[in-house]
C-alpha cells in the first residue's frame, strides 16, 4: 500500500462521490420541506442524456450543463405539481417520475449511444496542487467537483444562518402551523423541490459529461437511489451528507482497491458492494428509532392539503 | 382563475373513471409524440395496442407476458394496502427464477412429476425469504423498505449476473451468459397447445382472486386494511403489526418468486440474464392503475402486457427504440396520479377576490 | 371608557358543502374591551376566528376594522393590521427556539437583528410577568409556557386585538388567574381581547361583554357579569337540551384493577414517563384523574390498554398480572378503552361504522376461524347506533361524516355493549356538544350502576366533580393520592394538578386519609 495508490483511490472516491453528493443535497433541500421525492433516477437520467445531447450538439460543456440542470428542474416540476399542488401520495408520484425517467430518457438518447465526446477535464488550482496527497485528491478535479463542494457550503449555510433556511425548516415541520404563520407553504415546497430537481440534473450531467463522457441507458445505476438512503442516514444534516457521499464513493470503487492489491474477484459480486454497504448502514443507522425521530423533518412524505 | 376545491365527499364516479381516463390521455400523448417523431399517429397506434392482438398467437402471448405481472402485482396489492411500500417485487422474482433454476438444474436427471412442483417450490421459498429479508429489516430495525427493497433488488440481479455468468453456466453454451436447457420434466405444462401460454397464467389468476377474498372476507385482510389506513388505530385494536408486517412480504415475495420461477420453466426454459423486462416494476403501476382491488389488477394487468408487447411490435415494425414500453408505463402512472386527485378535488372558477369583501 | 370600536363583523356567512358554519354573523369589539364568543363545540366559533385572523375568507358579509371596511390577505396582513392569534393547538415549531419562532412570524426586516430581537422579548415578557428564554428550543417548554410564547409572540407585534382561543383549557387554576391578569392589564391599556371558551364561569369572572354562538348562528350578546351561568347556558343550547345528568351515589364492590409502582419509560423524546404510579379500582365506581395535557395522561392510557408494556406485575385485574399484556388479550379479560383521539386511533377516518365495529368487537362473536361474520358485524353496529343514538346516515357511512359527538357516543357505545369489567376513558366529551356529552355521562354511570369500574381521565374539572365518586390528579408522571371528591375543591385539586401532593403509600387496599394540606 504505497502513497501513490493511496492517492490514486482517495481522488477516485472523490470522483465517484461527487454526482452522489449533488444529488444528495438536492434532495436533503427537498425533503427538509417536507416532500420526499422518490424520482431521483428519473431525473438524473434525463440530465445526463439532455446534457450529453446538448453539449454534443452545441459543442459547449457549459451549455449542456445548463440544459441539463433545465431538464432535472423540469422534470421535477411534473412532480410537484402531483406531490404538492394535487396533493398526491408522494411515493408513487415519485415512483411514476423514476420510471417515467428512465424510459424517457433511453427513448430520446437512443440516437446518442456510443457516441463519445470531449468532456471535463482536470484543472489544478495553482500552488493548492501541489501539496502532497491533497493537492491532488482535492485542488486537482474537473470543475464541477469544486462546484459541488462549493454548493456544499452554500446549502449548509443555507440551512444554518438565513432566514431562508428557517423558513424551509418550519415548512418542513408543520405546514399547518408554517401556514397559520403567514408562510406561503405551496412556494416554499415548489422552490425546494425544483432545487432538487437542478441538483440531480447536474449530477447527471456530471455522469455524461465528466465521469464518463458518453451516454448509455440507465448509466446511474442506483446512484439516485442510494442518495435518498444517504440523506436518511445523514439524518438530515449536509455535513453528514458530504462524509457519507464521499464513503459510497469509496465503495463503488472498492474493485481498483482490490486490483491495486493484487486481490481477483468478480465483477458481479463486487459490483454488490455499494448496495451491501447502503443496507449496513441504514441497519447501522436506524437501529435506534428514537435518533431517526428527533431527526427527521416531521411532515416528510405527507401530503399537505390547505383548508379554504 | 382556476382553483382547486376539496370536494365534501369523494368522487365515485371519478374512482372508476379515473384509470380509464388516464389511458385515453395516455393515448393522445402518444398520438403527439408520433408526430413529433415524424411517424404516423395513427400507424403507430395500430401497432402498439391492437396488431398485437390480431391473432390467436397473440392473445396467448398476451396471457404469457400477463401472468408474471398479475402475479407480482398480486402480493404487492397485499403489502400497498396495508401501506408497506414493497418495491421489491423485481428481486423477489429475480431470486426466485435464479433458484428455481439451480433446482431445476440440480434435478436435471429427474423424472416423475414431483419435480416441477419442487422447482416451483424452490423459487417461492427463495422469493418469499428475500422479501422476508426486507421485512426483518423493517419490522426489527426499522429500515425503511423503499430503500432497502431497492438495494435488495439491485443485489438479486447481481447474484443473478454472477450466477449465470459463473456457477450455473452452460458449459457448453459457447461462453455465453446462460444456463443449460431444463429436462422436460421441470417444464411449466402448456395452457393452450401450440402456443406458449403456459399455466403461469392460472396460477396468476387463482392468486388475484385469493386477493380479493383476503380483503374481502377475512379478518387478516381487514387487520391489513387498519394497518394501512391507521396505524394507531391498528396499535389500540391490538392487531400485531409486525407479524402482520412480515407475513405481507412473505406473501409477496412468494407470488413473485413464483412469477420468476414460472418465467424460467415457461418460455424461456433456461435462465438468462434478461429473464424480466422490468416486470417487478411494471407490477407496481398494475397495482396503482388497477386500485389494489382483485378484478382491477386484472385488467391492469393485462393492458400492461398488451404495452410490452405493443413495444416490442413499434420496435420491429417502426423501428422505434424499445424504450417506449417504459415511457407509455411511466405516463400512464402520472396521469393516473393526476385524475386521481380529481376524486378528491374538484375544479373551481373563481373571480379574484374584489376590493370589499364580495357578494355571494 | 374609550367607546372606539375596534372590530365590527356584520352578516357574515361561511358555507361548507354540507353546512352552514357562519350564518349572518354580528360582532362588535371595543377598544379595550374583553369580548367573550361562547358556544358549544360546533357552533362556530373556530372557522369565525379563521375569518377574523384571515386563514379563510368568508363568503359573505363585511369586517370593518377601526372604522374602516377590509379584505384580509392573509395571517400577514391580519398581524399587519395589529391583530394577534393565540391557537388553542399551538402553531409553534417544537424544533425551533422561541426567538426562531417568534423571527418567522415578524416581517424579514424586524427579525434580522438577532440580539435586538432577544432583549425585546425578553423585555415584553416581564412586562407582563410572563417571563421567556428567547434561547429555549420549544420542545422544552411546559405547556403554560408555549402558551406564553404565543402571547408574546402577538404583543411584540403590538396587537390591538387579541384573540385567545380556549386558553384556559391546557392550565392549571392558578395558572388560568396569572393570564387573567395579564389580560386585564393588556385591557387597561387599550387592547382589545376576543376570548373564545365554553367556560361559563370563567367567562362571567373576566369578560366585559359576551357574543353566543348556536348552529352558526347569534343567539343572543350581554354583559355575563349581569346574568347567571344557566341563562348563558341556555342561550348556548336552546331550551330542549338538558344541561347536566343527574348522579346518585353508588357504593363501591370488590377490587378490579391493582397498580402497582408501575413505571414506565416513555420512548418519546417529547412524551413523560410514569413514575411508581399506584391505584386501586373497585368495581361500581367512577373514579377520576384530572391533569393539564402533557402530564403523562397518554402513558398512563396505553399502559392501562396495553398498546404500551410494563413490568407483568405492576398491573393486575382480577387478580391476574396483566402488565406485559396487549389490547386484545386485556379486551378478552374486560378492559374496555376510549381513547382522546376519536378519528385516528378510536376509529379509522374512512372506514365505514361497520368496519370500525370489527376494530375493537371482534372478540363479540363477529369473526369465526379467521372469516368475518358480515351480517354479524352489521347487527353489532345496528345495536350500537340505535341504543346510544348516534345520529348518522347509515351504518355503512364513514367515521368522518359524523360530528364529533355522534362519533364518541358510538365509540363508547361500541365499547359498552362488550359489557366490560372495567372502562378507562380519556377525555371523553373533550369537543362534544352539549347533548352529546351528557348522552355519554348518562352512559358512564349506567355502566357504573351495573357493576363496572369507569377511570375518567379529563381536563374538565366541572365534568369530573359531577361524575366522580373519587378523584386524584396526575402531574409530571406522578400520580396523587385518589381520595373521595367531597374531600376536594377546586384549589386543592388545582395545586394536586401542578404537582403539589403528598405521596402515596403503595396502595394496599383501601386509600389512606391524608390530613389536607
Amino acid at each position: 500500500m504505497d502513497a501513490v495508490l493511496i492517492t490514486n483511490v482517495l481522488a477516485a472516491t472523490v470522483i465517484a462521490g461527487t454526482p452522489l453528493l449533488l444529488v444528495a443535497l438536492g434532495e436533503l433541500v427537498c425533503e427538509r420541506s417536507g416532500v420526499l421525492n422518490l424520482g431521483q433516477e428519473g431525473m438524473m437520467l434525463m440530465g445526463a442524456v439532455i446534457g450529453f445531447m446538448a453539449a454534443v450538439t452545441s459543442g459547449s460543456l457549459a451549455i449542456g450543463v445548463l440544459a441539463a440542470v433545465l431538464g432535472g428542474i423540469m422534470m421535477s416540476m411534473l412532480f410537484a405539481l402531483m406531490a404538492v399542488t394535487l396533493a398526491a401520495n408522494q411515493y408513487a408520484a415519485g415512483l411514476a417520475l423514476t420510471i417515467f425517467g428512465v424510459g424517457l430518457s433511453s427513448f430520446v438518447g437512443s440516437g446518442y449511444v456510443g457516441q463519445a465526446i470531449d468532456g471535463f477535464d482536470k484543472i489544478a488550482i495553482p500552488l493548492l496542487s501541489d501539496i502532497p496527497v491533497l493537492g491532488q485528491v482535492l485542488f486537482t478535479q474537473d470543475l464541477l467537483v469544486y462546484a459541488s463542494l462549493v454548493i456544499f457550503v452554500l446549502v449548509y449555510c443555507f440551512l444554518r444562518y438565513t432566514r431562508g433556511g428557517l423558513i424551509l425548516r418550519a415548512v418542513g415541520e408543520s405546514p399547518e402551523a408554517a401556514n397559520a404563520n403567514g408562510l406561503r407553504v405551496l412556494q416554499v415546497r415548489y422552490l425546494a423541490v425544483a432545487f432538487g430537481g437542478g441538483m440531480a440534473g447536474l449530477a447527471g450531467a456530471y455522469l455524461s459529461l465528466a465521469y464518463t463522457p458518453m451516454w448509455t441507458e440507465n448509466m446511474t445505476a442506483g446512484r439516485g437511489w442510494i442518495a435518498l438512503a444517504l440523506v436518511v442516514f445523514a439524518t438530515w444534516k449536509p455535513e453528514r451528507v458530504l462524509l457519507g457521499a464521499y464513503l459510497f464513493g469509496a465503495a463503488s470503487i472498492l474493485h481498483l482497491v482490490l486490483q491495486g492489491l493484487g486481490w481477483q474477484s468478480s465483477t458481479e459480486l463486487l459490483a454488490m458492494m455499494p448496495y451491501v454497504v447502503t443496507i449496513l448502514v441504514l441497519v447501522l443507522l436506524s437501529w435506534n428509532p428514537t435518533r431517526t425521530r428527533l431527526n427527521t423533518p416531521l411532515s416528510i412524505g405527507q401530503p399537505y392539503r390547505p383548508s379554504k | 382563475m382556476l382553483s382547486l376545491e376539496r370536494r365534501a365527499v369523494d368522487s365515485r364516479a371519478m374512482q372508476w373513471a379515473s384509470p380509464l381516463l388516464a389511458l385515453v390521455l395516455t393515448i393522445i400523448t402518444g398520438l403527439f409524440m408520433f408526430m413529433a417523431l415524424g411517424k404516423d399517429p395513427i400507424e403507430g397506434l395500430t401497432f402498439f395496442f391492437l396488431i398485437p392482438l390480431s391473432d390467436a398467437q397473440g392473445w396467448a402471448e398476451l396471457g404469457l407476458k400477463m401472468a408474471p405481472l398479475l402475479l407480482c402485482a398480486a402480493g404487492l396489492t397485499i403489502c400497498y394496502r396495508a401501506k408497506i411500500w414493497n418495491i421489491g417485487a423485481e428481486g423477489h422474482f429475480l431470486m426466485g427464477s435464479l433458484w428455481a433454476s439451480a433446482a431445476a438444474l440440480y434435478l436435471s436427471d429427474q423424472t416423475g412429476f414431483w419435480v416441477l412442483p419442487l422447482v416451483l417450490l424452490a423459487g417461492i421459498i427463495a422469493g418469499a425469504l428475500w422479501a422476508l429479508l426486507a421485512g426483518v429489516l423493517k419490522t426489527q430495525f426499522h429500515c425503511n423498505e423503499i430503500l432497502t427493497t431497492i438495494m435488495l433488488n439491485y443485489i438479486a440481479l447481481n447474484l443473478l449476473l454472477f450466477a449465470v455468468h459463473g456457477p450455473l453456466k452452460d458449459p457448453y453454451g459457447f461462453g455465453f451468459p446462460q444456463s443449460e436447457m431444463f429436462a422436460a420434466a421441470a417444464l411449466l405444462p402448456k395452457l393452450i397447445p401450440d402456443t406458449r401460454l403456459h399455466i403461469g397464467l392460472l396460477f396468476a389468476l387463482l392468486a388475484a382472486v385469493a386477493v380479493g377474498v383476503l380483503f374481502a372476507r377475512t379478518f387478516i385482510g381487514f387487520q391489513l386494511k387498519v394497518l394501512g389506513q391507521d396505524e394507531r388505530a391498528a396499535a389500540f385494536a391490538g392487531f400485531p403489526a409486525k407479524r402482520l408486517t412480515l407475513l405481507a412480504f412473505i406473501l409477496a415475495g412468494g407470488l413473485a418468486g413464483l412469477a420468476g420461477a414460472s418465467e424460467v420453466t415457461g418460455p424461456l426454459g433456461q435462465l438468462v440474464p434478461q429473464v424480466s423486462p422490468g416486470y417487478g416494476y411494471t407490477a407496481i403501476i398494475v397495482v396503482f392503475l388497477g386500485r389494489m382491488q382483485a378484478g382491477g389488477i386484472i385488467l391492469a394487468a393485462a393492458l400492461l402486457a398488451l404495452t410490452f408487447m405493443g413495444g416490442e411490435m413499434l420496435q420491429i415494425a417502426m423501428n422505434m427504440p424499445k424504450a417506449i414500453t417504459g415511457l407509455f408505463q411511466g405516463l400512464l402512472l402520472f396521469y393516473l396520479l393526476t385524475c386521481d386527485a380529481f376524486i378528491h378535488y374538484r375544479i373551481r372558477f373563481r373571480r379574484a377576490p374584489a376590493a370589499s369583501a364580495g357578494e355571494a | 371608557m374609550a367607546t372606539a370600536e375596534r372590530l365590527r363583523l356584520e352578516n357574515i356567512v361561511k358555507e361548507y358543502p354540507g353546512c352552514r358554519a357562519n350564518d349572518g354573523v354580528h360582532l362588535t369589539v371595543q377598544a379595550g374591551e374583553i369580548h367573550a364568543l361562547l358556544g358549544e363545540n360546533g357552533a362556530g366559533k373556530s372557522t369565525l376566528m379563521k375569518i377574523i385572523y384571515g386563514v379563510i375568507q368568508p363568503d359573505a358579509g363585511t369586517v370593518t376594522w377601526n372604522g374602516r371596511p377590509l379584505t384580509l390577505q392573509g395571517p400577514a396582513h391580519a398581524r399587519e393590521l395589529g391583530i394577534g392569534m393565540v391557537f388553542q393547538h399551538f402553531s409553534l415549531f417544537e424544533t425551533l427556539t422561541v426567538a426562531e419562532n417568534i423571527a418567522l412570524s415578524l416581517p424579514a426586516s424586524q427579525a434580522r437583528d438577532r440580539s435586538k430581537l432577544d432583549a425585546r422579548i425578553r423585555e415584553v415578557s416581564e412586562h407582563y410577568g410572563m417571563e421567556l428564554d428567547p434561547r429555549r428550543f420549544v420542545n422544552t417548554l411546559s405547556i403554560g409556557e408555549r402558551q406564553r410564547v404565543e402571547i408574546v409572540r402577538c404583543l411584540i407585534q403590538d396587537s390591538s386585538l387579541l384573540i385567545l382561543d380556549e386558553p384556559t383549557s391546557v392550565l392549571t387554576p392558578q395558572e388560568v388567574q396569572v393570564l387573567f391578569r395579564t389580560l386585564r392589564q393588556l385591557s387597561k391599556e387599550g387592547c382589545s381581547i376576543l376570548f373564545i371558551s365554553h367556560k361559563l364561569q370563567e367567562v362571567r369572572d373576566l369578560c366585559h361583554r359576551a357574543t353566543v354562538l348556536r348552529q352558526g348562528k347569534v343567539t343572543g350578546a350581554c354583559n355575563p357579569g349581569e346574568i347567571t351561568t344557566n341563562d348563558i347556558a341556555r342561550m348556548m343550547v336552546g331550551d330542549e337540551t338538558p344541561l347536566s345528568t343527574q348522579v346518585d351515589p353508588c357504593e363501591p364492590g370488590a377490587l378490579l384493577l391493582q397498580a402497582n409502582n408501575l413505571n414506565y419509560q416513555s420512548r418519546d423524546p417529547f412524551g413523560t414517563s410514569l413514575q411508581a404510579i399506584s391505584m386501586s379500582l373497585r368495581a361500581g365506581e367512577i373514579v377520576g384523574i384530572a391533569g393539564v395535557a402533557g402530564n403523562g395522561q397518554d402513558e398512563l392510557l396505553r399502559a392501562l390498554s396495553g398498546e404500551a408494556k410494563v413490568n407483568k406485575d405492576s398491573l393486575q385485574f382480577n387478580g391476574l398480572s396483566i402488565g406485559d399484556t396487549g389490547p386484545a388479550v386485556r379486551r378478552g379479560l374486560g378492559v374496555a378503552v376510549v381513547p382522546e383521539e376519536r378519528l385516528g386511533r378510536g376509529a379509522v377516518p374512512a372506514m365505514s361504522l361497520v368496519d370500525n365495529s370489527l376494530l375493537t368487537a371482534s372478540g363479540q362473536g363477529l369473526t369465526s376461524r379467521g372469516w368475518v361474520s358480515l351480517g354479524k358485524v352489521r347487527d353489532y353496529a345496528s345495536r350500537v347506533v340505535e341504543q346510544f343514538g348516534v345520529r348518522t346516515a347509515s351504518i355503512d357511512s364513514a367515521a368522518t361524516s359524523l360530528s364529533g359527538g355522534n362519533l364518541q357516543k358510538f365509540i363508547i357505545g361500541r365499547e359498552a355493549l362488550q359489557q366490560p369489567k372495567l372502562l378507562v376513558a380519556s377525555h371523553p366529551t373533550w369537543g362534544v356538544d352539549v347533548g352529546s356529552a351528557v348522552a355519554i355521562h348518562e352512559a358512564l354511570v349506567k355502566l357504573r350502576d351495573e357493576g363496572a369500574a369507569v377511570l375518567l381521565i379529563s381536563e374538565d374539572l366541572d365534568e369530573l366533580f359531577q361524575l366522580c365518586g373519587r378523584m386524584g390528579a396526575i402531574c409530571a408522571g406522578k400520580l396523587s393520592p385518589l381520595v373521595p371528591t367531597s374531600e376536594l375543591t377546586i384549589e386543592k385539586l388545582g395545586q394536586w394538578m401542578a404537582g403539589d401532593f403528598p405521596a402515596t403509600a403503595t396502595a394496599t387496599t383501601t386509600e389512606t386519609n391524608h390530613a389536607v394540606a
